[in-house]
């Protein structure tokens, strides 16, 4: 299969990197400044690409869809930034950071990908130091590390809850130092639209102008996606409202692979759902698990009195509760991984243990507070408190928090290969857009590490191997026809959307659709379920392009258009979802099958038919997509059952 | 350096310097016109403002002080004028949530001048240009001025003056009361711990300004 | 707990920014207490499609106060009438059933409308541009540890990092003054080693742009930092003045 060849370097794991660096070709600097790059999101992997590239001398054009890069969805990151510097000495390295992402990905994701990325995390914090970006620290000065998400070591760097803020306004600020030496041009609200590719590569964008409702053609001799991960097909999740799945979308349909669509995240601590009016979920820090314990009541009729407001929580007594992580993990606790933790929520509440609405369990800090005091809860997650205390009205210090699981992150996304490149030759993704490092399921405080990666240490040298070759390509006058098709077909959809003038609005097909997705897509499938799914996507589908309502018109600001654009995409990528997750007849990571589990309900594997990368491939609106398969070799590592007892 | 004073900062640090500086000439003043109340006879009063008419260093600083208060007049209304041009449309409704003397320094400052104005043609014109229609007073010997009289007698006489000089000592203490602080924030003094020192001395001294001016008239109206 | 208010809302509508613009009154109703703002924006927007109006525009994103996008001036304060917090994570149940809420945009000669209630602050950005960073490049930098940083520095820093950039403190100031946003930056940076270096030049550049942009100069007010979502203090804004004056004197 030649279209998918990963070109992962020679050589033994440690040392492909180097290998690669070594060898790749590089673009000299007098050419540098006569090659456009177009990098797409200034999110941590956008915005360390963009500055990091217009460092090096290209010339880079910078697209974002909100009003200004430092605002893109990586601001919202909380808990931490993993690195393998081993400062508190507990016994970290390189390779037990490749190793515990490999398994914590539960055995889907690509050896020498990995291993890169725990070399890189080094020089990220390193990078990010330099900047000025303050992260916490020790009375003696030096860097501050926390054990985040089950990791057996400290490695975790983080400034306050802010980690992901901190981090991209460091990367914000490079950008915008480049910005002012004319490096980089920035577009902001301004939304990518269409790809446009010119024999076979990847050569510029359509973009529309989110103020004036202009379309426009950009050329570049590469175009980089790094727009974020699609977890809002879910409509409710942890995602700002503008983060969107359409580039890779725009990329599927150009002929990219989209891999392991069904590989969702969902976090276990999030404040659960309390309203139909809900817009999104608020994630509690996983770092509350450290402190926190989390229980339901032993009893059901306690649960149901609870759930009529009969009972308070504290009225419960000790022996009364469940502590049902501490018992079916004795040896992780409340630190097991994500995957894990989330359905044990799901679990209990299941069976009817649940609280609050029902879809709620409770997260606990009486006896940390017992044992450390007040004043150190408050110093640790102070601000935690206060924003769960200003959408809940309940004081946490009080009584326990409620929190239940929710949508955070999408491992699956644009597939490429060990330089970032997709299938379609210049066309790169970088971050939670693309599929790379986290296999099934990411562990705490490796997004960041992989955006930053990718943005600051991989991207800047993998792309430059392609660029080399392009630098007797002159820059291409976006008159050119594919520039005028491209325009035209997009020109079309949205007059198609405008034109519907159906009777319901965006959010209420989305808000079905999510439900759709919650239900059948979400923590637990089976065959039947999302066989269902794939079905009721469909007629949502078809309910939204006969019966959406877009008020307004195409010039000027439009945001019911904007809103429904992405929605179109959605349905797409809802239906990757559900195709994918019916493909994988196993439970791994963040993707649980009911078929597939162990007699203690925990995820059971197929090694042997599906050690592979899921990679769809589109056929047209009519057909549907093809299964292409990556295999996954695994040299290094000896694929087990993940155990947290 | 040019365009450091046309910078925005550059021309408040104008406005504080100028300030601190009549900050200063304000304790001076205050400190000699307490005089009055602590000799009835006038006595020491006298001898003060003979000091301050004839000492040379403080004949030099004459022309300094007014062209302190024109500088900080003059630059306060530039100040304002730009401040007002960056918001050309205002809000329908709109709550404050500085304090209210902060947003209006310039109204009291012009209040002040107004007072100001009155001030010196009271006094300080008189002493000045019309001192031939002041009584004469020999103190150990020197023949001095009977500025005491003057003063003592203006408030003795007139409820009204008392009055506008009392509202006069209250508009210079709210003034000052966020003045003063805010001089030492602007060129720089102030950090997380001064900002608040900063704030508490300077109410205390607005009190004390405003207390000390405002006694004198009310000392000779209720006394005599 | 479920409980629910009826409201009038006055609000700001701009077809674009060289239009007119007007304020319009509508009511909702059955809101409850446990939405937030945002959401109850959302009921009434799903109000306006259905009645095939268009809806009202505003600025939002992450809806949990850290990406500084959301920018409503509700009833006469940035951020509506709750302390420390951004228009998002305003919750109804600060408001009275019955009660009319007067919704503006920010209001600066800097941050024109660009429709409804969305303001264009990209002058933020142009600020950030022209100094608020360290000149350094991506590779080729000491290690992390290589510096040690006194931790009270290292968290004052934080404090002044906290800036989400959104704009409140230029809505509430008198003067449209923008000062506490760059007092922010200007702080963070030169607090820590790193920054150090090019404090000065930093704070005469920023100051500079600042002016040029339109911001109104700072009167020591306060209304900022009582309005900053992140109480960033203005305590940072005279290190501002003492990076500016410095940078100046040394000429
Ligand atoms: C609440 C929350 C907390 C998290 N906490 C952590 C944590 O503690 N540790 C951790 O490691 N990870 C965390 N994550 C995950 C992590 O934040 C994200 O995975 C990561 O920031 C993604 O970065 P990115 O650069 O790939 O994309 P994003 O930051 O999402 O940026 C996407 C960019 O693409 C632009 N864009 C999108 N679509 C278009 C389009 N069509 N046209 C033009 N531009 C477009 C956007 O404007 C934006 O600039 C958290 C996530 C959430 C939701
Ligand atoms: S200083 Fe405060 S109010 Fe001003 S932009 Fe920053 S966070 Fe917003
Ligand atoms: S929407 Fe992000 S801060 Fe309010």
């Amino acid at each position: 299969m030649s279209i998918l060849n990963s070109k992962i370097p020679e050589g033994p794991l440690a040392q492909k990197w180097t290998n690669y660096k070594n060898h790749q070709k590089l673009v000299n600097p007098a050419n540098k400044r006569k090659l456009d790059v177009i990098v797409v999101g200034t999110g941590l992997a956008g915005g360390a690409a963009a500055a990091s590239l217009g460092e090096m001398g290209f010339n880079v054009k910078n697209f974002t869809i909100q009003d200004s890069p430092r605002r893109a969805h990586s601001i919202a990151a909380q808990g931490g930034i993993n690195a393998a510097k081993n400062y508190p000495n507990d016994g970290d390295s390189v390779y037990r950071l490749f190793y515990d992402t490999i398994k914590g990905g539960d055995y889907r994701a690509r050896e020498a990908n990995v291993h890169r990325l725990a070399e890189v995390s080094n020089s990220i914090i390193d990078q990010c130091v330099a900047q000025g970006v303050p992260f916490a620290r020790e009375y003696g000065g030096l860097l501050d590390n926390r054990s985040f998400g089950g990791a057996q070591v400290s490695r975790t760097f983080y400034a306050r809850g802010q980690t992901g803020q901190q981090l991209l306004l460091g990367a914000y600020q490079a950008l915008m130092r480049q910005v002012n030496k004319g490096s980089v041009t920035m577009h902001t609200r301004t939304e990518l639209v269409d790809i446009v590719i010119v024999d076979g590569k990847a050569r510029g964008i359509i973009t529309r102008d989110l103020v004036t409702g202009e379309l426009q053609r950009h050329f570049g001799h590469a175009v980089v996606l790094a727009t974020g991960g699609y977890g809002n097909t879910f409509f409710l999740s942890t995602n700002a409202m503008g983060s969107n799945g359409s580039a890779a979308v725009k990329a599927f349909h150009k002929g990219a692979m989209f891999a392991n669509p069904c590989m969702a995240q969902i976090h276990p601590t999030c404040i659960p759902v309390h309203g139909e009016f809900q817009s999104k979920l608020t994630l509690m820090s996983e770092s509350l698990r450290n402190d926190g314990r989390i229980w339901v009541p032993a009893k059901k009729e306690d649960a149901q009195a609870i759930r009529e407001g009969k009972l308070k929580p504290t009225d419960i007594k000790e022996e009364d509760r469940d502590y049902y992580l501490e018992r079916r993990y004795p040896a992780f606790g409340n630190l097991v991984p994500r995957d894990v933790a989330s359905r044990a929520a799901k679990e209990r509440c299941d069976a009817g243990f649940g609280v609050g609405t029902g879809l709620a369990v409770y997260l606990d800090f009486k006896s940390s507070i017992e044992r450390l005091g007040k004043d150190v809860i408050e110093a640790r997650y102070g601000n935690l408190f206060q924003m769960y205390e200003k959408i809940v009205d309940d004081n946490p210090y009080e009584t326990p928090m409620m929190i239940y699981p929710a949508i955070h992150y999408t491992m699956g996304g644009i597939w490429v290969d060990y330089e970032l490149q997709t299938n379609i030759p210049g066309l790169f993704a970088a971050g939670e857009a693309n599929f790379s490092d986290h296999g099934a399921n990411r562990l705490g405080a490796s997004a960041l590490m992989q955006g930053l990666a990718d943005g600051y240490f991989v991207l800047p040298y993998t792309i430059q191997n392609y660029l080399a070759d392009e630098i007797r390509t002159p820059r291409m006058d976006t008159n050119a026809k594919e520039f005028v098709e491209a325009e035209k077909s997009v020109k079309d959809r949205f007059e198609k959307l405008l034109n519907i003038k159906g009777n319901r609005s965006v959010d209420s097909i989305h808000k079905e659709l999510g439900l759709i997705m919650w239900d059948f897509v979400g923590m637990a499938r089976n065959e039947k379920g999302l066989k269902e799914a794939i079905k009721k996507i469909e007629a949502v589908k078809k309910e939204f392009w006969t019966n959406v309502r877009i008020p307004g018109n195409k010039e000027g600001m439009n945001v019911e258009l904007e809103k429904a654009s992405r929605l179109a995409d959605f349905l797409e990528i809802a239906d990757l979802m559900a195709r994918d997750g019916l493909n994988r007849e196993e439970s791994c990571g963040g993707h649980f099958r009911e078929e597939y589990q162990t007699g203690e309900g925990e995820a059971l594997r197929q090694d042997d038919k599906f050690a592979y990368v899921s990679c769809w491939e589109y056929r047209g609106e009519k057909e549907e997509p093809k299964l292409n398969k990556e295999e996954l070799v695994y040299e290094n590592v000896q694929m087990l059952q993940r155990n947290y007892k | 350096m040019s365009n450091f004073l046309t910078s925005s900062i550059g021309k408040k640090f104008i406005m504080s310097i100028s300030g601190l500086f009549l900050m200063m000439f304000i304790v001076v003043h205050l400190g000699i016109n307490l005089l009055l109340i602590f000799d009835d006879s006038g006595e020491l009063f006298n001898l003060g403002a003979n000091f301050m008419a004839t000492n040379p260093a403080i004949r030099i600083m004459e022309p300094l002080l007014a062209l302190g208060f024109i500088v900080h007049i003059l630059w306060s209304l530039i100040v304002s004028f730009q401040n007002m041009k960056a918001r050309p449309t205002g809000y329908n409704q709109s709550k404050n949530s500085s304090n209210w003397a902060s947003r209006n320094m310039l109204v009291l400052g012009c209040l002040i001048f107004v007072f100001l104005v009155m001030h010196i043609y009271n006094f300080f014109y008189i002493i000045k240009f019309e001192y031939q229609n002041l009584l004469e007073v020999d103190i150990d010997g020197e023949i001095m001025h009977d500025s005491y009289s003057l003063v003592a007698g203006l408030f003795k006489t007139s409820v009204t003056y008392c009055i506008l000089y009392v509202v006069g000592a209250i508009l210079l203490g709210l003034h000052l009361g966020h003045g003063f602080w805010s001089s030492f924030q602007t060129i720089g003094f102030a950090n997380k711990l001064w900002l608040k020192r900063l704030q508490v001395i300077g109410q205390i001294y607005a009190i004390v300004v405003t207390v000390g001016f405002a006694i004198i008239p009310l000392y000779f109206l209720i006394k005599f | 707990m479920d409980k629910t208010i009826n409201l009038t809302l006055k609000i700001w509508r701009q077809n674009g920014p060289k239009e007119k613009g007007r304020f319009e009154t509508y009511q909702v109703s059955d809101i409850s207490t446990d939405s937030s703002f945002l959401e109850m924006m959302d009921i009434l927007n799903e109000q306006l499609v259905n009645e095939n109006k268009e809806p009202i525009a505003f600025d939002h994103d992450c809806r949990e106060g850290i990406c500084g996008m959301c920018s409503l001036f509700i009833n006469g304060r940035p951020h509506g009438p709750d302390e420390e917090i951004t228009t998002c994570q305003l919750h109804m149940r600060k408001f009275k059933d019955g009660e009319t809420i007067t919704i503006e945009p920010w209001r600066a000669a800097a941050f024109p409308i660009i429709k409804d209630l969305i303001v264009d602050r990209q002058a933020f950005d142009k600020i950030i541009a022209s100094g608020g960073y360290v000149s350094v490049n991506t590779g080729g930098v000491p290690d992390a540890n290589a510096i040690p940083i006194a931790k009270p520095a290292a968290d004052e820093a934080m404090d002044a990092a906290s800036c989400i950039g959104c704009g409140a403190c230029v809505a509430a100031c008198k003067n449209s003054s923008a000062m506490l946003f760059v007092s922010a930056k200007v702080s963070q940076l030169a607090l820590l080693p790193q920054g150090k270096v090019e404090a000065k030049r930093r704070a005469k550049a920023m100051v500079a742009t600042m002016d040029e942009l339109g911001f109104g100069g700072c009167t020591n007010t306060g209304a900022c930092e009582v309005e900053c979502p992140k109480s960033i203090s203005i305590a940072h804004i005279s290190r501002l003045n003492r990076e500016f004056l410095r940078s100046r004197l040394s000429e």
